[in-house]
């Protein structure tokens, strides 16, 4: 680069947002929906909202996000609504707490689909341009210049790089220098990060094949269907608009010969062959992990998914790979339907740089940077819900930091949100970041039906949530609190007509006096069974009685879980003064008072969480900050 | 979390009779309520003014447990400026110990090391000129109060925790990958299958909270079998034991016939010895039936003396004994050790996978009959009954979070029954998982995570 800036251009903005991706748009469109100019930075406007590798949003726990990420004003469940091709919702036979929804994308259309909502988006402008350095003056962020020298002065800059920085996709022997899908990777943002203090490290993923829709035999295979009613993902969408013809996945499994081929050729795979130096994630293996780990596994499960309804491209779901494009071929044929399939892209590994998440707040701003932030998988995370969430979050945070105000931090009570950004930032993760329901201690409360309850008015405060939207939640509450307290209150006695009612649902007889709520907890009655006793109650939407439900059936495990809330909240509220010196703290353990200082929590119930810091460290902890405020005649609380 | 009401001895453990239990927090005068009873059996305490001492008695329900004072320091007039109560124990220390679980079963918490230091403190109660000795305190507490945790689980409780803990983490882990990853991991019928593990794992726990209930042993005697060939010196020892004895209790007929059990003190320690009648015919009559003896009696005991003739090598007898005793509490005396001895200590080792106790005796002089005393003390008394109160504390926290583990697996088993859905299994299974986890001070972190990602190949 050059450094005669003479005739370069200048532009003043109010934000700028590095990348386009999933975490880019969402930040970009909250910046913009929040009323301040904001440009959007890719390096090609027609990889916007890109899917280069599963064909899907949602999931387990990913699900979750997208429905909350929704009920705080964010885009993309309401752009996988408009161009879904196959509709499910997991865990149906599980508890409330777990379902989860999964829809298939139409890959091409989901990004067209984004890319129309941005370009029309008031405020916002799309540029497409590789940024190489950002202009920070006294620990302020005051801008960024992009490769062909122009300057942007901004009050934020939001980076959502992805797995673009210094990418190298490898394919056995093959190495080429470009981001996923052969498009161009940043090569100098990674320098100039470093340059101005940020910690960079370097993780792996990976993706499988694409294969010819004509060449497969789907005959040998099990199809998937999607769900007979389709639930949408956003609570803005109307159910009725969502119902539609849908797409089938298919099912197979590897065997004894694939494993065979795989095992023969492993020293052919740059990760056994040791040319891949970054962290891969555990849970999204390549099948030659698979093989290697579990190796007493005899067959593991292939799914074959399309690409979108344009495009015969398949996608092969549990079959990532970075073996030579050889090995691939032979291995996928071994493969009951795939004998004689063709490849039209192959399986590859990704390298690329992120950062030490550890460097942010919960705000997702830098803690050394105002006005810097970061989201999505730069932040170390992996999927593109996670890189959603975060990039709503940290667009809406760098909006609150230009008017002045708090930002929005969801703690791990309000949401998978919260948990996912606690983690990030307070957790030492050495492998791309995937949610999952077993990191959410308190899932039974952060259920994908309740993220509207849970999380509109947070939404509606920043000024993403319309006053309509917030007012029809507000409507349900109540009519689900009526609810509620009906059933409660609803005597059922032990009439003939009553015990015929329970007889004909095989249910046992009543001996004394009961309610409907009672009643309800049975599991051989349903909401709707009881209109058979209750017949004159009102209709109430469907959304409202699950909720009435769930809320009495789980009544007991929910006022557990939200007395163990209690106590977390009181640890998150005892806050740990900035200017605290660990190293005043001499009754901390030696580890406690180091990870202490790497990771610089700002509450003592983030500190609890901090691998290595004990529970008595924490009450040393407690005594400190109180002797800390008193002497500096502050009050604790 | 602070305000929660906490319990603990105060008080030094020892002889003298007097022991304090103190409970500390908003409802400390509603609990000590409960399980206070006046001289007409009234529960009174809720109309006594602050700092007034009372008589009465400790009851857990109706049974009168001890006679104690009683006193009441209402907030914010006491040492952590929240509702304290004194309970004055007369009993000694098993009876202290007793009302300690009384007052815990009815809502209180057992003290975290230094806690109520730390509530005085945050409660402003301690000079902040004292908050660095205040930190030092709870650092020193609890770090002590690990090592003695690790100090009384011997290597075997140790492990067993461990590896019960392995298979919780298991299911939970199995559970977790079918939430997250549905269409690899199927729960059908899992139910069923996860009840009867964890009534494995619960036969267990009963019995680890047994092995921690040494309030029986000394109520009750510890059921001790004297096993070893003929001829080694059972009967001498037998002979040491009885003329030991300050009192022999009782010669209770068994239910077979030649089960005699006769109760003695020795050093302080109520042994009922086992099949004594039959060791003494044994060294009559010489007949190799030491085997078949232990056997039959090793499985109930608590307490194995494993006698040795020490002049001797080890015979296929002593062999087969020692296979059938593995696992069981076992002391093994190398008698004889006036005649020259061939065995030692090293030679037994290696038998017990290196963890035995082994010392010299003499049946006949008495030599070693100290040492044995202090032995079975220490096995099951951690040292000393009176002695070391911090040890006797970390032992109540241990057999306190071992039916905090228990009563949680009895959830699962509800929800099991009830048709819960598996997902509220594991709400309950990290809960036991996590108590078992503050016995051996392991910290959870993200176990579960790594769990799911080594046991089970998740998909994509």
């Amino acid at each position: 680069m050059s450094d005669i800036t003479l005739n370069k251009l200048e532009e003043y903005v109010d934000i700028c947002v590095v990348g386009a991706g999933h975490a880019g748009c969402e930040a970009a469109l909250a910046c913009a929906r929040l009323g301040f100019n904001t440009v959007v930075f890719t390096v090609s406007v027609d990889s916007i909202a890109l899917m280069p590798c599963n064909p899907n949003i949602g999931g387990s726990s990913k699900g979750h996000l997208v429905r909350e990420l929704d009920a705080l004003g964010g885009e993309m469940g309401k752009n996988i609504d408009k161009t879904f091709i196959q509709s499910k919702m997991l865990n149906v036979s599980k508890g409330p707490a777990v379902h989860s929804l999964r829809a298939q994308a139409d890959k091409s259309d989901y990004t067209r689909s984004m890319r129309y909502t941005m370009e029309n988006q008031d405020n916002l402008t799309i540029k497409q341009a590789e940024i190489c350095k950002l202009i920070v003056e006294d620990n302020v962020v005051k801008g960024l210049m992009t490769g062909t020298g122009t300057t942007y002065y901004c009050k934020a800059v939001v980076l959502c790089t992805g797995t673009y920085l210094k990418a190298r996709c490898l394919c056995g022997e093959s190495i080429t220098h470009t981001g996923p899908g052969g498009l161009s990777a940043a090569n100098s943002l990674s320098e100039a990060l470093r340059e101005i203090g940020i910690k960079l490290r370097r993780f792996k993923t990976g993706t499988p094949a694409r294969m010819d829709k004509r060449s497969i035999d789907f005959s040998k295979m099990e199809p998937q269907y999607g769900d007979e009613r389709i639930v949408p993902f956003s609570f803005s969408t109307d159910p009725d608009s969502v119902q539609k013809e849908q797409v089938c996945c298919y099912l197979t499994y590897t065997n004894e010969k694939t494993h065979e081929i795989i095992r023969g050729n492993l020293d052919r795979s740059p990760i056994y062959a040791g040319i891949i130096e970054g962290t891969g994630p555990r849970y999204c293996p390549s099948i030659e992990d698979k093989v290697v780990r579990f190796a007493d596994k005899e067959r593991h499960q292939v799914f074959i998914e399309p690409e979108g309804l344009y495009t015969n491209e398949m996608y092969i779901g549990g079959m990532s790979s970075s073996l030579p494009e050889d090995v691939q071929l032979k291995m996928y044929r071994t493969v009951p339907g795939l004998e004689n399939c063709k490849i039209v892209r192959n399986a590859y590994a990704i390298e690329y740089d992120c950062l030490e998440p550890n460097q942010l707040k919960a705000s997702l701003e830098f803690k050394e940077i105002n006005g810097l932030f970061s989201a999505g998988q730069f932040n170390g995370s992996s999927g593109y819900e996670e890189a959603a969430a975060q990039g709503l979050i940290a667009g809406i945070n760098a909006s609150m930091y230009l008017k002045g105000k708090e930002p929005l931090v969801l703690d791990r009570s309000e949401a998978y949100i919260g948990v996912l950004i606690d983690d990030l930032v307070t957790k030492d993760n050495r492998e791309p970041y995937r949610m999952m329901t077993s990191r959410a201690e308190y899932r039974l409360l952060l259920r994908q039906d309740n993220a509207d309850l849970r999380l509109r008015k947070f939404g509606h405060e920043v000024g993403l949530v319309s006053d309509d939207d917030y007012n029809k939640t507000l409507l349900k509450e109540e009519m689900i609190a009526k609810e509620v307290e009906r059933l409660k209150s609803s005597p059922v006695g032990a009439s003939k007509e009553t015990q015929e009612f329970l007889r004909k649902h095989e249910s046992s007889e009543l001996r004394t006096a009961s309610t409907l709520a009672e009643l309800l907890c049975r599991p051989e009655l349903s909401y709707d069974d009881l209109k058979e006793i209750d017949s004159d109650r009102e209709t109430l939407p469907n959304d409202v009685i699950e909720q009435v439900c769930i809320t009495i059936r789980y009544e007991g495990y929910i006022e557990r879980q939200l007395s163990q809330v209690k106590a977390f909240k009181k640890m998150e509220k005892r806050l740990i003064p900035d200017e605290i010196d660990y190293d005043q703290v001499s009754s901390l353990r030696l580890e406690a008072r180091q990870k202490l200082k790497q990771f610089k929590p700002v509450s003592v119930g983030q500190a609890s969480r901090i691998s290595g810091v004990t529970p008595a460290d924490v009450s040393v902890l407690l005594v400190y900050i109180d002797a800390y405020n008193k002497s500096k005649g502050k009050i604790d609380e | 979390m602070i305000n929660d009401t906490i319990a603990a001895i105060a008080t030094a453990l020892n002889d003298s009779g007097i022991g304090i239990i103190r409970i500390s927090g908003d409802d400390s005068i509603k609990i000590a309520d409960k399980i206070f009873v006046n001289k007409e059996k009234e529960h009174v305490l809720l109309s006594f003014l602050s700092h007034t001492i009372h008589y009465g008695f400790i009851v857990d329900n109706d049974e009168i447990i001890d006679e104690v004072m009683i006193s009441i320091m209402k907030a914010p007039n006491s040492f952590t400026k929240e509702n304290v109560v004194e309970i004055n124990c007369h009993g000694g220390v098993l009876i202290c110990k007793k009302v300690l679980e009384i007052v815990l079963k009815n809502g209180a918490r057992l003290s975290e090391p230094g806690e109520f230091t730390k509530r005085a403190f945050l409660n402003g109660r301690i000079d902040l000129s004292e908050a660095e000795a205040v930190m030092d305190l709870i650092s020193s507490k609890s770090n002590s109060s690990l090592k003695n945790s690790l100090k009384i689980l011997s290597g075997k409780l140790y492990n067993k925790i461990k590896s019960i803990r392995e298979s919780l983490l298991y299911e939970i882990a199995f559970i977790e990958s079918a939430l997250d990853d549905p269409e690899h991991f199927s729960l059908e019928g899992y139910g069923d299958n996860l009840a009867d593990k964890i009534n494995g794992i619960n036969s267990q726990l009963d019995s680890l909270i047994e092995s921690f209930s040494r309030g029986k042993f000394v109520k009750e005697g510890i059921s001790t079998v004297i096993v070893g060939k003929p001829n080694v010196g059972k009967s001498s020892l037998l002979n040491l034991l009885t003329r030991q004895e300050k009192a022999i209790v009782t010669d209770i007929a068994g239910t077979t016939r030649d089960v005699i059990e006769t109760s003695v003190v020795f050093h302080d320690i109520l042994l009922n010895l086992v099949d004594t009648a039959g060791i003494r015919e044994t060294d009559d009559v010489v007949e190799n039936i030491g085997v078949s003896r232990a056997k039959k009696f090793a499985m109930d005991a608590d307490l194995i003396l494993f006698m040795l003739d020490s002049s001797k090598e080890l015979s296929d007898d002593d062999k087969e004994i020692i296979s059938l005793i593995q696992d069981k509490q076992v002391i093994v005396l190398l008698n004889k050790s006036d005649l020259g001895s061939v065995l030692s200590k090293e030679t037994i080792l290696p038998y017990f996978g290196n963890q035995i106790e082994v010392i010299p005796f003499s049946a006949l002089s008495g030599d070693g009959e100290e040492i044995l005393g202090n032995l079975i003390n220490n096995m099951f008394f951690s040292g000393n009954i009176s002695a070391d109160d911090e040890l006797m504390i970390t032992k109540e926290r241990q057999a306190n979070e071992l039916s905090f583990a228990k009563n949680s697996l009895s959830l699962v088993i509800d929800s099991i029954n009830n048709c819960l859905p598996e997902d509220f299994f594991s709400i309950d299974l990290l809960n036991a998982y996590q108590a078992l986890g503050r016995i051996i001070g392991e910290e959870v972190d993200d176990d579960v995570v790594d769990e799911i990602f080594s046991k089970f190949c998740m998909g994509k």
